[in-house]
């Protein structure tokens, strides 16, 4: 697949240097004299956790790095048939952009602009660079979209970007991007923003709209098991740096950097589940990493219940005319058990409505109807001030760590607020040196203390979240998203952590996520949410291996599995079908 | 301060969002030089309050309508002029009627003299005021003698011989103090309803936008003047309810919609968690995060409202006669203009421009400086 030929390369970048001014003194590197190849014809991934560069890198060749506050290093070169792209005037890079490289976002919804209908953007594209006017370009218009699997694209034409879904959005800005048939698209984390379902067909998409129109991707993603279904080289960025780059085949099969095989095992496998997770530091310490002895999950039968909801329901209303109401539910009778000490799995796209169950357990939301009992009694009917005791004793730890943390608090403040809310501990100094074991037990040294959230990764930050939580002692903590805004190697470190407070506090967990393979590596028992409804409730292994929902079969269908199950099967025909990485 | 209570064996002193606000305060010049004009006008608010300069404003130390000491003193001038006599505070209604005491019985007196000779052998008719009159003059020229008048003063004279920069003085002590606490009233009644309707939402919210809706429907002077009609009495303090009042609405909206904005995030919600009651998450967890808007906002009314003190002064609804903000010395300008006398104009409107352009320049900077870009 990787063209041998070395003329046949697209675009070659050399010795790329890109840094950033912070302050009048402070410039930060964000890229370190890197050099890569992208073939013609071809997909290049561009792997990396987030600060790694690799979405500056993609702006350089695009030339859209912001002017007042970056430098590019006069050395570099990005070569783009025979012409330094660095070295282009405004107006010829301007001409490159819309016609010879192109590119997709990673927020379908704030890329196009809400007050025009969908299809006369994509006409103006076409006037713009094509020269097609008024029934010529509609029609071209109407085209594209067929490509890109619009349906009924006549119709979607005047639709205006809120009309459409996520996933029909990302479509219209692939067509808009191969609206004037460049010959390199890039891809900015174009399925990030999607569910998993979505993203399979999006991928597919990318695939089919690639070999079809003979162009190269360059496809930028977090994503390890992504890049296995989609690339043909693959280059892993660290730090501004790479650290490794080849044919797809070989960073899969015989990596040899030990960042790239720390990513690949750091994310939980469907397929197994260790003890615990390893981390990025256990590859770069030693070139082995620890054999790990799995653990087995799964409800016995016996465990005492802790939470239990019955029949319940959510719904909201908009208004309608003057009067009138509509009604949307939610969730529609939900009913669950959770197991002391046990963790309980809750997955579905987005708006099948399992962050209202979550929110309407501790209480954030009003439950419509239904009965959530916790401690013998019926948590929703009780009054507000005798529920607080028992508020205390569920919590929930948020998606977004940047934003669950008051940015005006000190880490101190706090952790010490829900002291003082609820009155534990007999002192300032207790409450400090309580404070001080929290932060040492998630893994945050004593300075942290007077420090601001903004001082934190986003990693730290969700462990401060998560000693916040710790702090009242609770029974049931509710993991809402939890990791899923974090990068791989640091989710695997939140995820041992949480792993490691239940096995010393005993703590039940409801775990809420759209990423089956977290769920499957933290959960026993594992309930499928679709559209407010419970349609599948299982212990985990036993979901995986035997879906009986169609629902659950499609979401497992559509989860990526990498290089191994879906491309060395389909290359080696009859071999083995193997769903892990080795 | 909480920190420092805290911090007693580790103690690291860490930047706080406010501390990083600062520091790129500092590096914003325009800004910078703005505060410090800013800083300046407030320095000499404090000072001529507190009675240490400008106190003696309303001493009349130069000629009616002396010229700034860079023009010197006018060539033509009378001897009327040069000294004009002092009046009692009471009797300023006409000016040249006192400019020399003169006995308006004189001409019938003597034409009463003249019609009925002496030899007649009537008894002589003797000015009954005649020892009044006298004692009236003597008393004057002895006043003119001892209150030798300057012929020119630093940046002028008004009409009664006042020295233009001690009233443009204690003109920007009336105007800043006017536009600092109408701005601190406002900006106070704005964030209260506007946290109230912004966090509960609902009926809360429907009331105070009722409230809000009727408030600006009515013409804004109109208002003004209804206000400065109940409390009947004209006064610094009137002017600063006045403009406090009627100025909070557009503070209310914009806090209000921060609220909502605010009412919805996460850490909010992780507030409402750990069991953190309404008030507490209004003004312990959300308003130090919408406070910078209440800031730059307070610093725009403060400029708004100066400049509407002098709107309202040039009206006659402003402080009253025994005040001087610039608003009433813009008042005395306008006749004293077509006469030619512009000093008093160009020390007002210097004095109010410059603090206003400050102003306004750091508050730029201030909302430059506070943008929350959250890392």
């Amino acid at each position: 697949m990787i063209p041998a030929n070395k003329s046949d390369t697209l675009v070659s970048v050399r010795d790329l240097g890109v840094s950033f001014r912070i302050d009048r003194t402070n410039r930060i590197e964000a890229v370190k004299r890197i050099s890569f190849d992208i073939p013609a014809n071809s997909t290049v991934a561009l792997v990396g956790e987030s600060g790694s560069g690799k979405s500056v890198t993609a702006l350089a060749i695009l030339g859209l790095l912001p002017k007042e506050n970056s430098t590019i290093d006069p050395d570099g070169k990005i070569l783009y048939r025979e012409r330094n792209l660095l070295e282009l005037t405004q107006a010829e890079m301007r001409r490159l952009r819309g016609g010879d490289i192109s590119m997709i976002f990673q927020e379908p919804m704030s890329s196009l602009n809400p007050l025009f209908a969908v299809g006369f953007q994509l006409a103006e594209v076409l006037t713009e660079h094509v020269g097609l006017r008024g029934r010529q370009a509609r029609k071209r218009a109407v085209e594209l979209l067929q490509e890109v699997g619009i349906p009924d694209p006549e119709a979607k034409y005047d639709a205006y970007p809120f009309q459409l879904s996520g996933g029909q959005q990302q479509r219209v800005m692939i067509a808009m991007a191969i609206a004037c048939e460049p010959k390199l698209l890039i891809a900015d984390e174009p399925t990030t923003a999607l569910d998993v379902t979505i993203q399979k067909q999006i991928l597919e998409l990318i695939a089919n709209v690639q070999k079809r129109r003979r162009m190269s991707v360059l496809f930028i993603t977090h994503d390890l098991a992504v890049v296995g279904e989609i690339a043909d080289h693959v280059v892993v960025m660290r730090d501004g740096m790479i650290r490794e780059q080849g044919p797809v085949k070989q960073i899969f099969e015989a990596p040899r950097d030990s960042y790239t095989q720390a990513l690949m095992l750091c994310r939980p496998q469907l397929g197994r589940r260790p003890k615990r997770l390893p981390v990025i530091d256990d590859f770069l310490d030693s070139s082995h990493p620890p054999a790990v002895a799995d653990r087995s999950r799964g409800l016995r039968g016996g465990e005492p219940i802790v939470l239990e909801a019955r029949h319940l329901g959510k719904s909201f209303y908009s208004r309608r005319g003057l009067f009138g109401q509509q009604e949307f539910k939610a969730v529609k009778d939900v009913s669950f058990k959770l197991a002391k000490g046990k963790t309980l799995g809750l997955v579905g796209e987005s708006g099948s409505g399992k962050t209202t169950v979550g929110l309407t357990l501790v209480r954030l939301h009003e439950a419509s109807s239904g009965q959530v009992i916790f401690g013998g009694k019926d948590l929703l009917a009780m009054p507000a001030h005798e529920a607080m005791q028992y508020k205390r004793r569920i919590q929930i730890v948020f998606q977004n760590p940047y934003s669950s943390l008051n940015p005006r608090f000190t880490v101190g403040e706090i952790l010490m607020e829900p002291m003082t809310i609820h009155k534990l501990g007999s002192e300032r100094q207790d409450r400090r040196d309580m404070v001080h074991a929290l932060l040492e037990k998630v893994g945050l040294s004593e300075s942290a203390f007077f420090k601001y959230p903004h001082e934190f990764s986003g990693g730290q930050r969700q462990r401060i979240a998560i000693a916040r939580c710790l702090t009242m002692k609770p029974d049931v903590l509710i993991c809402d998203e939890s990791v899923s805004a974090l990068d791989v190697s640091v989710q695997a470190q939140v995820l041992n952590l949480l792993q490691d407070l239940q096995d010393e506090f005993g703590m039940s967990y409801i775990f809420i996520s759209h990423d089956l393979a977290v769920v499957k590596y933290m959960a026993d028992e594992i309930m499928v949410m679709s559209e407010g409804e419970i349609v599948e409730i299982a212990d985990s292994d036993e979901i995986y291996l035997n879906p009986r929902h169609p629902y659950t079969k499609t979401l497992l269908s559509a989860i990526p599995r990498g290089w191994n199950a879906a491309r060395r099967t389909a290359a080696e025909t009859g071999g083995e079908s193997h769903s892990t990485v080795p | 301060m909480k920190r420092a209570a805290i911090g007693t064996s580790i103690h690291i002193e860490s930047p706080g969002l406010w501390t990083l606000a600062w520091k790129r305060f500092r590096q914003d010049r325009v800004g910078l030089v703005s505060l410090n004009i800013v800083a300046f006008f407030v320095i000499l608010m404090a000072a001529s309050w507190t009675g240490l300069i400008a106190s003696d404003w309303s001493k009349e130390v130069g000629v009616s309508n002396a010229p700034p000491t860079l023009l010197g003193p006018r060539v033509a001038s009378t001897s009327a002029e040069r000294a004009p006599p002092a009046r009692s505070r009471a009797s300023r209604i006409d000016d040249r009627s006192e400019e020399r005491v003169v006995d308006p019985l004189a001409d019938i007196l003597a034409d009463i003299r003249g019609e009925r000779p002496t030899g007649s052998g009537g008894t002589p008719i003797v000015d009954p005021l005649a020892d009044v009159l006298a004692e009236i003059r003597a008393e004057s020229e002895r006043a003119s003698a001892a209150e030798t008048r300057v012929s020119t003063l630093i940046f002028g004279g008004d009409k009664w011989g006042r020295d233009v920069l001690a009233k443009a003085i204690k003109g920007t002590e009336t105007s800043l103090f006017v536009g600092l606490s109408a701005a601190a009233l406002a900006a106070l009644l704005g964030t209260l309803f506007g946290a109230l309707a912004g966090y509960f939402g609902r009926w809360i919210d429907d009331f105070f936008n009722w409230f809000y809706s009727v408030f600006t429907s009515i013409p804004y002077l109109l208002l003004i003047l209804s206000i400065a009609a109940v409390l009947n009495q004209k006064g610094t303090i009137t002017v600063v309810l006045i403009l406090g009042l009627t100025g909070w609405t557009g503070i209310f909206r914009l806090v209000r919609a921060e609220y909502m904005k605010h009412r919805v995030r996460e850490y909010v919600q992780a507030a409402d968690a750990i069991g953190a009651s309404h008030l507490r998450r209004m003004f312990v967890h959300i308003f130090p995060n919408v406070s910078h808007v209440v800031l730059v906002q307070l610093s725009l009314h403060v400029v708004l409202f100066i400049k509407s003190e002098v709107v309202l002064s040039f009206l006659g609804f402003g402080v009253g006669v025994d005040t001087v903000s610039w608003g009433s010395m813009l008042n005395e300008a306008q006749t004293e203009l077509i006469l030619g006398y512009w000093w008093q104009l160009a020390a007002a409107t210097t004095a109010m421009a410059l603090l206003v352009t400050a102003f306004g320049l750091s508050t730029d900077a201030f909302r430059d400086a506070l943008d929350p870009k959250l890392k």
